[in-house]
């Protein structure tokens, strides 16, 4: 194999890797803010809308790391700037 | 963007499809606008009233959050709502892609937000005392505060662009290894995520341009506290 294919075969892993763990992680994340908000519902029904609200704003930011991760998987793989 | 998004060029600019179908949108929604606005009656047909829904849904919005500044504000924020919702929901139309898509307009839409922060900041308190909070608490903090600045408003551009690219990748994707109506239910995912993505950047919008008001309404009622 060429440096070059060795190259590719590094970058497919590494953004295989990187947006396995950047799914797993916000996922665990996003499964604790919702429980509480859950949690939160349970206890002071009335305060759903400022909850739903914070919520899903909250859920975002988490969100927006994935995304992170998968633009920058993304990117190794279809336009990755040292292959050329 | 690559070559194929070019649809014609003047001189040396390029068209994209993102520039077409974003002055589509607006040119529709203004044409929608005028002819709703021509017919208005204190007595609301089916129509009147939908539209009638839609405006108070987002002036509420703004009022939970910001009491007494939603007229202010409603022609931006509920702006940026309407047009998000529409463009996101674009790129469920056969031969349109959604603008959103491509990371250029998310950009736009995100200095939008950026410029407008500080121009209800400073419209709210004036300029001297607005560029003061940045030196608050400490001026150690101010490149934090810059930092955060650019960081959201970065963040704000990359999430719409990321959720609406990565949606339409997906579609595409199942739709070369599966074929013909197998993506239907990413499709139906794409509408949902299409709402809340529009809903989460009018909402986030809402909050910075909030917190450059708001930290001002501290302030003044902290001055205020002091001189009693």
């Amino acid at each position: 194999m060429t440096d070059m294919s060795w190259f590719v075969l590094a970058s497919t892993v590494a953004a295989v890797l990187g947006i396995a763990l950047g799914v797993i992680l916000p996922a665990f994340a996003m499964g604790r803010a919702i429980s509480s908000a859950l949690d939160a519902l349970a206890r002071q029904p009335e305060a759903a809308g400022t909850l739903s609200r914070t919520l899903f704003v909250g859920l975002a930011m988490i969100e927006t790391m994935a995304i992170y991760c998968l633009v920058i998987a993304l990117l190794l793989l279809y336009a990755n700037p040292l292959t050329g | 963007m690559d070559e194929t998004s070019i649809v014609l060029s003047i001189g040396p600019f390029g068209i994209t499809r993102t520039v077409v179908t974003t002055w589509g949108i607006l040119v529709a929604l203004w044409v929608i606008c005028m002819l709703l606005a021509q017919r208005l009656r204190t007595e609301p047909g089916q129509l009147q009233t939908v539209v009638e829904g839609i405006v108070l849904a987002q002036e509420n919005a703004i009022a939970q959050l910001l009491p007494g500044e939603e007229r202010r504000l409603l022609p931006f924020i509920g702006g940026l709502w309407v047009f998000i919702v529409v463009a996101n929901l674009l790129g469920v139309v056969p031969g349109l892609s959604s603008p959103t898509a491509d990371l250029s307009a998310t950009v736009a839409l995100a200095i939008l937000v950026f410029l407008s922060t500080h121009w209800f900041g400073i419209r709210s308190q004036g300029l001297h005392s607005y560029l003061q909070h940045y030196l608050r608490p400490s001026p150690i903090l101010l490149p934090f505060h810059v930092i955060g600045e650019i960081t959201r408003i970065v963040a704000l551009a990359v999430r719409l662009f990321g959720n609406m690219m990565s949606l339409e990748m997906a579609a595409l994707l199942v739709l070369l290894v599966a074929g013909f109506l197998v993506p239907v239910p990413i499709l139906a995912l794409h509408i949902i995520e299409a709402l809340v993505q529009a809903y989460i950047f009018g909402m986030l919008a809402l909050i910075y341009v909030a917190g450059g008001i708001h930290s001002q309404q501290l302030k003044r009622r902290e001055q205020q506290e002091k001189q009693e």
